[in-house]
């Protein structure tokens, strides 16, 4: 009788491990015994509840597939490029537990947040506690400065709040601040390509007057939203994938962070290289929602 | 005129009233290099203050009577720490209209005779982090080059601007003395009757709803000891002093063993409107966005590193157990018993099936 309590009873086996590890997070949250960065990144709860959570949405709801990881550095800075779409920014989301599980090094991604962000209360607490900070260049060069990987969306809310209609079609990328701050500092940039997110919510349309009324930047109207009410929050499951493109050196142009024609020609060749690299996965995958 | 190692020989301390100031002129008056220093507050100090400035020349002066300037020049003194600024309006003592009074013009009428003072070549004043502001759109960490988006709303915050700017004109007209604003981070210490004890003082704390605000503090020893080397020392600039590191609101709440209470932001000010005792507008500011400093500065210029925010709210704690409704070892003992009962049930079942077999 004595063999059939190995595997699965007792102390020392996985489902005593999960609870013990479970109850000793609990402790740990109620005590206030983690450390949380000077931007308000709580590690802790990144790894012990955000990145679980996103997990299935980014494994089995999205199936997604990352390349070239190769081209994230194993350690130090680098400005991550990335484009904006999908009505909720989901991508961003999405991109950093992409870099975190991806990584060998299981990098963190910070991302660079518009200010609406922080001015919402929940948004803002746990964007900054998964790492988030408002982009703005101080934020961004401290950020590189300590080595750390940043992500940006230059498109911003023009990226996110396009219609459906002009899916893969990269917008402005506004005064090329992120180009700035990496110039200003020394910092590769990591192009990076999202293809998926354009068909989570489709916006087929957008309540001006509503959004106005709601200091929202946009209010959509998707094929499900707001016709189904919360079932309508639901995201499309389309299939995902996201390449990290070869890194773009900066070092040669530290002095000119401030010369308009420099920054300019930069952020056209990310913007270019990105533009390219969403053709090219879009051929990879014919059908959004298939495989 | 002064001595070689620029230790000034007579320095006049305003703001003895209060623990730092209090503290600060009686370290400087046990200094053997100083010989006298004079400590200066509109009223008398309190009883518990009067036994640490044993060795201080007491004189109540009100810093808008043009007393100070004659003091100055009689006693020759030559180094001048500004410490008497006000954070809180005192209700029984003119509230808000007083509490500005005593600040901008007493910070003024202070200055004009610093600058009248032929001897006077140091001057340190008191600040705050809280000249920042607090608001969405700031960056997360604020050096001592950061301008504030918006002018504070909290009057502390705008009499502290406004003592700064009066600063930036005295450093014009007296280009010889050496002009420190030092720009401190909320105290915190075992000891001093702070703001943040009172606030942490019961067992239940009211927080931000959906905020969760990054803080920073500096102990009070810590922030004497700035001081004292600013007085001692010469180190003209404006310098954020501020324990490294930070710790979230939620997170010095838990480790206090105290329970947040969340308030939505709208029902929060109000509150505030109704208890202005004990909440003001700046501290409202900075429990909905937080602030952090750099302290680069001051450690380079300085040679010396205040004790990080984590140890000094540590020891903030250790010194006030009382009132803890969720101590750690409340929480290692639950945690304890949890698992033994999981341990027990599911060791019972597993001996059950094996019996079935």
């Amino acid at each position: 009788m004595t063999d059939v309590d190995t595997g699965d009873s007792g102390p020392g086996d996985v489902w005593d491990d999960r609870v013990a590890g479970a109850l000793a997070f609990l402790r740990e949250r109620l005590t206030g015994d983690y450390d949380v960065d000077e931007f308000g990144f709580d590690r802790h709860l990144t790894e012990g509840m955000f990145l679980p959570l996103l997990r299935p949405l980014y494994k089995t709801w999205f199936r997604t597939e990352v390349e070239g990881v190769e081209h994230l550095p194993k350690e130090g800075p680098a400005l991550v490029v990335a484009n904006h779409s999908g009505t909720v920014a989901l991508d961003a989301l999405m991109l950093a537990v992409a870099v975190h599980d991806e990584t060998p090094a299981r990098r963190y991604l910070r991302l660079l947040g518009a200010d609406l962000v922080f001015r919402l209360p929940v948004l803002s607490e746990i964007a900054r506690k998964s790492g988030g900070t408002l982009a703005c260049n101080p934020d961004a060069e401290r950020l590189l400065c300590a080595g750390e990987l940043v992500g940006v969306f230059p498109e911003g809310f023009k990226g996110v709040g396009k219609p459906f209609a002009d899916r893969y079609k990269l917008q402005r990328f506004g005064r090329g601040g992120f180009v700035s701050a990496a110039l200003r500092t020394g910092t590769p940039i990591v192009p990076a390509a999202i293809v998926g997110a354009e068909e989570i919510y489709p916006m087929i349309g957008n309540v001006k007057p509503l959004a106005r009324l709601l200091g929202a930047p946009y209010f959509p109207i998707t094929p499900t939203f707001p016709w189904l009410g919360p079932l309508g929050l639901l995201p499309l499951p389309s299939k995902w994938l996201i390449a990290f493109g070869e890194p773009i050196p900066t070092l040669d142009y530290t002095e000119s962070a401030d010369d308009p024609a420099v920054v300019f020609n930069l952020a056209d060749q990310v913007r270019e290289t990105i533009q390219q690299t969403l053709h090219r996965l879009l051929e990879r995958r014919p059908d959004a929602f298939s495989a | 005129m002064t001595t070689p190692g620029g230790v000034p020989r007579v320095v006049l301390v305003t703001g003895v009233g209060r623990y730092l100031g209090a503290h600060l002129a009686a370290r400087l008056a046990a200094d053997p290099r100083i010989d006298r220093v004079i400590g200066v507050d509109a009223s008398g100090p309190p009883a518990d203050l009067v036994r640490v400035l044993h060795g201080v020349d007491l004189r109540p002066i009100d810093l808008r009577s043009p007393g100070v300037l004659r003091v100055l020049v009689d006693a020759q003194v030559e180094a001048v720490a500004h410490l008497g600024v006000a954070t809180v309006a005192d209700p029984h003592g003119g509230g808000r209209p007083a509490m500005k009074e005593h600040n901008v013009i007493g910070s003024l009428q202070l200055l004009a005779a610093c600058q009248q003072a032929p001897l006077v070549n140091k001057l340190v004043v008191r600040s705050s982090t809280a000249a920042y502001g607090a608001s969405f759109r700031d960056p997360a960490i604020f050096t001592e080059e950061t301008e504030p988006r918006a002018v504070p709303r909290g009057g502390f915050a705008k009499d502290v601007l406004d003592i700064e700017g009066y600063v930036r004109g005295f450093r014009r007209r007296r280009p010889d003395v050496a002009a420190t604003v030092l720009r401190f981070a909320p105290f915190i210490g075992s000891s001093a009757d702070t703001r943040l004890l009172r606030y942490f003082a019961a067992p239940l704390v009211p927080t931000v709803f959906g905020r969760d605000p990054r803080l920073q503090f500096v102990h009070v020893d810590d922030a004497s000891e700035v001081l004292l080397r600013a007085v001692l020392e010469r180190h003209p600039g404006t310098y954020n002093v501020a324990g490294q590191g930070v710790l979230t609101l939620s997170q010095a709440v838990r480790r206090a063993g105290r329970i947040a209470v969340p308030i939505p932001e709208g029902g929060l000010s109000t509150l505030a409107m109704a208890a202005r005792r004990t909440v003001s507008l700046d501290q409202l500011d900075l429990f909905v966005h937080g602030r952090v400093v750099d302290t680069t500065r001051l450690v380079k210029e300085f040679g010396f590193e205040p004790r990080s925010t984590a140890d000094a709210f540590g020891e903030f704690i250790a010194a006030q157990r009382s009132g803890a409704l969720l101590g750690p070892d409340v929480v290692r003992a639950a945690e304890r018993v949890i698992l033994d009962r999981i341990r027990q049930v599911r060791a019972a079942r597993a001996a059950l099936e094996a019996t079935r077999d």
